[in-house]
């Protein structure tokens, strides 16, 4: 009702919209600046310069699709992607379930909670550079988990995944959850604490026991929390590189290669622009092709609703 | 709260000191380098300290990390209008580009002036330093990377006598294994496997097939027989290192060093982990050059290049530490400190151990040969890496192999 007496008032002011709030507007001119140059341009200079035999210098010397072809061609790169696809995967999975169970266990009110929640995410305190290091030390065979668990007496004892080519992406696996999940058990304690007492007394009114109301009920309820921790576990998984570095140089040979470092690696090591972004703009694909249908089921259908 | 007064203190004075040198004669000149070991720091004091003994002052502007990390920040320093007075770089094709771009100080002058084209031997140096006619960079030392490091308390242990070339040491490797001790040690990075796929294949293939591909690049010889001798025999290597679980070369050194490994093939700045254990040449590890089959040794190394500037002051005395860092006394102290090559050869460099005189014996008779620093661009190098990093950690069979390394051969620029 109000909106309908509201809008013939509204419709008078609308060619002033431009100028409607012009303080905070100007105030944000920065950002957008930066945004549409450092990030909007700095993208499509990049994509321009795919497509060029740029090496050490960037140069408009046009080779058409040539370092795409290269690209694929090249067997690093396939396996780049293919380890990013597990690593991914996996990470995806068992940081929802992993953080979601862990924070499902702290709200049911157990004792000494904050101790607890300081200890899940203290992880997320350490930089990927320190998480790296210190696992490729428990994983160490000489040194690490192996040879405490030998020394116990159990002799024939074997856990050596990164010296393994088949293993090796687990052993970042490990590492990689031991990081993350504390963040996202937090925010979905966060997003499990807003949900109303009520629904509970509902749900044992009813006689739904507590794992099927926290599947059926809670689960559901959580969805922005959900797509929040969706959101920060992708960006992560695309940007995997510091891990590796640190962790396994990318070995043993070429089996944990990431997308990332072949991108860093052929624009400055080899000296080859062309080729790194390349390897950068189909990183760019792979993130546009997840996030535009989502985006749209996400934003376009709210609006439309 | 003290502490940070007397910093402040301490910095004062440094930057009043520093003007009060820079006013009175001297220029300060930063150096840029990722020379930070031991040894490594070490050597590039002698350089700082000639340039200091001059009245000018060395601005030490050390990078850690490796070649790979410092590149790019030395490049895009350059790059970015912000360039130092001098930085080490590999001689060979790093710098080209940059040369092309008008960025790095023409030396020809100086060059002609110390008689560089004489004094520098091998002369291939120069050429790496040179691009239409005109020198750019100093080389300060070669290091060649044909290099087998035998460790004689494995050998003892097995009760075997240690090889004097790659045949015997690739024949008594059953015995060795069989002692429990680890034949080959070797790293697992793809540079370390690149240069011990070199040295096999220079050992194994023969010098002339070796030449024909890394210098004419020529993909036919790559794919010929003798180049499926070599990466067969690269593949009997890798069985025989196929235990060696470390990643640096350092620590596939110290397995050479502490007799779990009976040898490694590393470049000849292996030698410095030796000195630092004080382990002794002949007496507790042995070095083969070229595996003790074919005595060449490529001539790899560290050059110095100028960016240009624009303070005619600066430019001065760039070219005076050119001539500097080549002059014989410095090139002595530098490279006995650094256990390189010197890259001249009317010096006296009788301090120098015995590896270091077996490798200025080959220089001496000529034996060298380019590095793949001067006949590859860094893109070809590390294409290569990765294809030899796949090839030593996985089962990838030795035809295979050949034919991926052939169509990078023929790719190659």
């Amino acid at each position: 009702m109000t909106v309908a007496s509201d809008s013939p008032h509204r419709r008078t002011k609308r060619p002033n919209r431009l100028f409607k709030n012009w303080m905070a507007k100007v105030a944000s001119l920065p950002m957008i600046m930066t945004a549409l140059f450092v990030f909007v341009g700095g993208t499509a200079w990049t994509v321009t310069y795919s497509f060029t035999g740029s090496r050490m210098l960037p140069k408009t010397k046009w080779v058409g699709f040539d370092q795409y072809e290269r690209l694929w061609e090249t067997d690093r790169w396939i396996i780049s992607i293919k380890n990013l696809a597990v690593y991914g995967g996996c990470s995806l999975v068992l940081t929802l379930v992993l953080g979601f169970s862990l924070a499902a266990c702290l709200d049911r009110k157990i004792r000494f909670e904050s101790a607890f929640r300081t200890i899940f995410l203290y992880p997320f305190a350490l930089s990927f550079v320190v998480t790296g290091l210190v696992w490729q030390w428990i994983l160490n065979p000489d040194f690490g988990l192996q040879s405490v668990v030998r020394g116990w007496g159990w002799e024939s004892f074997t856990f050596n995944p990164l010296n393994d080519p088949e293993t090796v992406i687990f052993g970042l696996l490990i590492a990689g959850l031991w990081q993350g999940t504390g963040l996202i058990m937090c925010i979905m304690l966060a997003g499990l604490r807003g949900i109303d007492e009520d629904i509970w007394k509902a749900t044992r009114v009813d006689g739904i026991g507590t794992v099927k109301t926290y599947v059926v009920v809670i689960i559901p309820m959580m969805r922005p929390v959900f797509i929040t921790a969706l959101v920060l576990i992708a960006s992560g998984i695309i940007k995997l590189y510091d891990l590796v570095v640190a962790q396994t140089g990318g070995g043993p040979g070429l089996s944990s290669e990431v997308p990332a470092k072949y991108v860093i690696e052929y624009m400055f090591r080899a000296q080859n622009l062309g080729q790194g972004f390349a390897a950068s703009t189909m990183m760019l694909c792979s993130v546009v092709i997840i996030l535009i249908p989502w985006a749209y089921l996400e934003f376009g259908g709210r609006k439309r609703g | 709260m003290s502490k940070i007064i007397k910093t402040l203190v301490a910095g004062t004075a440094l930057t009043a000191a520093s003007a009060t040198i820079a006013s009175a004669e001297g220029v300060e000149l930063e150096v840029t380098h990722w020379w930070t070991s031991g040894g490594e720091a070490a050597a590039v004091s002698k350089f700082a300290d000639a340039w200091n003994a001059t009245g000018n002052t060395w601005v030490d502007g050390a990078i850690a990390g490796s070649g790979g990390t410092a590149r790019p920040i030395i490049i895009s320093r350059i790059l970015g209008g912000d360039p130092m007075a001098a930085t080490q770089l590999n001689h060979g094709r790093q710098a080209q580009e940059l040369i092309e771009a008008g960025l790095l100080l023409d030396l020809t002058d100086v060059a002609e002036a110390g008689g560089w084209s004489d004094i520098v031997n091998p002369s291939s140096l120069l050429g790496a330093c040179t691009l239409d006619g005109r020198i750019y960079c100093v080389p300060v030392n070669i290091h060649s990377a044909q290099w087998i490091w035998l460790s004689h308390d494995a050998y003892k242990n097995a009760g075997l006598d240690v090889p004097t070339n790659w045949h015997e040491f690739v024949a008594s490797s059953g015995d060795l294994k069989a002692a429990g001790t680890l034949p080959l040690a070797m790293g697992q990075q793809g540079w370390q496997q690149n240069i011990a796929f070199g040295a096999v294949t220079l050992a194994v293939a023969g010098l002339d097939a070796w030449t024909e591909v890394n210098v004419n690049k020529n993909a036919d010889v790559a794919r010929g027989p003798e180049y499926t001798a070599a990466f067969e025999a690269v593949a009997a290597s890798r069985a025989l290192a196929a235990e060696s679980n470390v990643q640096d070369w350092n620590q596939a050194t110290n397995m050479v060093i502490t007799g779990k490994a009976g040898a490694q093939i590393m470049g000849d700045w292996a030698q410095g982990e030796f000195a630092v254990a004080k382990a002794v040449e002949g007496q507790d590890y042995s070095c083969l050059p070229g595996l003790g089959l074919n005595a060449v040794l490529d001539t790899g190394g560290d050059a110095f290049y100028f960016p240009v500037n624009d303070d005619p002051e600066i430019t001065a005395a760039q070219k005076e530490l050119a001539a500097l860092l080549i002059s014989p006394e410095v090139q002595v102290s530098f490279n006995l400190a650094k256990g390189s090559l010197p890259v001249r050869g009317d010096i006296d460099m009788s301090a120098a151990n015995g590896c270091m005189q077996k490798g200025l014996g080959i220089l001496a008779e000529g034996g060298v040969l380019p590095s793949g620093d001067i006949s590859f661009s860094q893109d070809t190098t590390l294409q290569i890496e990765d294809l030899m990093a796949q090839f030593w950690s996985s089962d990838m069979s030795a035809t295979d192999a050949q034919a991926a390394y052939a169509k990078l051969i023929e790719d190659a620029d």
